[in-house]
């Protein structure tokens, strides 16, 4: 077990299992076809990301550098909350980008009844440590739990 | 951060609990950066990057009603990302059926929503707003509410202008409010270099192609590009200002760029030379070698590698007058040379309505219509995010549309080549 101190951007508390991407998360690519064509497990369709394409990724503990791609991207996560088909929370290693922050933070303000969670700034050691399959506990104040 | 007294009454609800949403995401939006303030936003027009009416997107429609219930418009009028559909589009009876009655269901409802919220006009539909054709072209140091990647890129970067990577409903509330949060690529601190990008190759380097390669290098990162004037020249014409729109598209898709400096070209670059580079930068080599290595790691999404083009898409982003003016000639030299009349494989350039509407004026619009290539306002990668395109074999020389869609890349010299000759 190793604990990770990140920074609140989104509040909230929750256990999930870890799936992993090592490279920037595209999050319009990774979730265009999942949403549009009703996919229950929303896989990954994001067809240049080794890490996550065709792995699911509701309900999970999506740990990641940063997004990347389409300026869509923050309102594409934003339907995928307000849809319910979103991660259990969000990890980032680095500093949140402005499009993933814009996609929490619209679905915080403007979506009732739905919690995701949002940490940034784990620190690469974070990223280097977590793997597909653990166990991730967020705390309050930023506080990530990784359990094998 | 430290609002004035009107951005705070406004955060308290004396304009109602609407505008005090609004704004509440836009101060949160700034602290997750730890910006100080909000600055006025400078430009005349906003641009929006999301214009496609899909029936799954219903949470912003819906988001998009309670703004105008509350009777809150935008502040400035905007110009908005390519309309989905176009029937001018090769695609077959089941494709029609599916885009019609299934996709883009509330395209006709979300268009008149963006009537209301302050649309420029029925024909600003596009991703390169700032075309003079178009007419939403901001100056240097002006701060924008932008969304649309390869718009913001080039409006960072080629024209000066001031304005974060914005997510889209992020940019419409800024225009709102009339404010954005001050961080990033707004800031002089924000537009340094921390990446050095050397380009040595022997030859002019293939824009989206180099703009892929450090895309996925620098991620977010500002890179200062050394070499390419000697490619592109040192003036920002037409033809420079073209190359910037695909490179910086391809910087901003393939990784997440808002804002590069090219050497001796871009206006920051020209005026503060290499003190806008960061202490402590990284540096990229780019040979031809490590151009060829990118290309050829680009992955092959069509279920069978080997299959007869069926269509193709040029124009991601939208072609410039004299980009649709190049492949014209381009291509009536490559069939002739070829003993070709009209393209070999159905090809489809697209472009900005207004852009569309000059070029149409132009000798050159009945020479392109005689090589068979069909132009259209919409945008590529719209057409092609559904599962009927999953399975068509379709190229483009878009890194953009390569990204999102199964569309395999090629230059644009191997795409004329297959257009004009046929084959794979």
């Amino acid at each position: 077990m190793k604990q990770f101190q990140g920074r609140v951007v989104t509040p909230g508390t929750v256990t999930a299992e870890a799936v992993v991407s090592t490279e920037g998360f595209n999050t319009l690519a990774s979730f265009q076809m999942a949403l549009q064509f009703g996919d229950k497990e929303v896989k990954c369709g994001d067809q240049n990301n080794k890490d996550l394409h065709g792995k699911p990724m509701i309900g999970k503990a999506l740990c990641l550098p940063q997004t990347i791609g389409s300026t869509t991207g923050g309102l594409v996560l934003y339907c995928a909350c307000a849809m319910e088909k979103n991660p259990a929370c969000m990890l980032f290693a680095n500093h949140i980008d402005s499009l993933a922050a814009a996609g929490a933070i619209l679905a915080d303000v403007w979506v009732d009844g739905v919690s995701m969670p949002v940490v940034d700034s784990l620190g690469d050691e974070f990223l280097a440590y977590v793997k597909d399959g653990m166990k991730i506990t967020v705390g309050e104040n930023g506080l990530v739990t990784v359990e094998d | 951060m430290i609002l004035t007294k009107e951005q705070e009454a406004i955060l308290n609800g004396q304009q109602g609990e609407t505008m005090a949403k609004v704004m509440k995401t836009l101060v949160m939006y700034g602290d997750a950066f730890e910006a100080e303030k909000l600055v006025p936003i400078t430009s005349k027009y906003n641009h929006l990057v999301t214009s496609f009416g899909l029936k799954v997107m219903s949470p912003v429609y819906d988001l998009m009603q309670q703004l105008l219930e509350a009777g809150v418009a935008s502040g400035q009028k905007f110009s908005v990302d390519p309309r989905p559909v176009d029937k001018n589009v090769p695609a077959n009876f089941l494709q029609r059926f599916v885009f019609n009655n299934f996709m883009y269901t509330k395209q006709d409802f979300y268009e008149e929503q963006l009537k209301k919220l302050g649309l420029m006009n029925d024909q600003a539909f596009t991703c390169t707003c700032y075309m003079d054709q178009v007419g939403n072209k901001p100056q240097k140091g002006e701060y924008l509410s932008w969304a649309e990647s390869s718009a913001v890129v080039y409006a960072n970067s080629v024209l000066g202008a001031r304005c974060n990577r914005n997510s889209g409903i992020i940019d419409i509330m800024g225009s709102i409010v009339g404010y954005v949060p001050y961080f990033g690529l707004l800031t002089d601190e924000g537009r340094k270099a921390t990446w050095i990008v050397k380009v040595e190759t022997t030859k002019k380097p293939e824009a989206q192609l180099l703009g892929s390669a450090i895309g996925m290098k620098v991620m977010e990162d500002v890179p200062y590009v050394v070499g390419l004037d000697k490619w592109i020249g040192t003036e920002l014409n037409d033809s420079a200002c073209s190359y910037l729109k695909d490179f910086g598209a391809a910087t901003a898709s393939n990784g997440a760029v808002g804002l590069y400096h090219i050497a001796n070209l871009t206006p920051e670059a020209v005026e503060q030379g290499e003190s806008i580079i960061a202490e402590g930068a990284k540096v990229y080599v780019i040979d031809d070698a490590e151009l060829e290595r990118v290309q050829n790691e680009y992955p092959v999404m069509w279920k069978n590698p080997d299959a007869q083009p069926k269509l193709c898409f040029v124009g991601c982003p939208h072609l410039s007058l004299e980009q649709l003016k190049d492949w014209t000639v381009k291509l009536e030299e490559s069939l002739k040379a070829n003993g070709v009349s009209k393209v070999t494989i159905p090809t489809v350039f697209t472009a900005a309505p207004k852009v569309l509407e000059a070029f149409n004026a132009t000798e050159y619009a009945e020479r392109l219509k005689a090589t068979g290539v069909i132009t259209s306002y919409i945008c590529p990668l719209m057409y092609m995010n559904n599962p009927l395109c999953k399975g068509m074999p379709v190229i483009t020389s878009s890194n953009k549309l390569r990204t999102y869609t199964t569309a395999r890349y090629y230059t644009d010299g191997e795409l004329l080549a297959m257009i004009t000759k046929g084959g794979k």
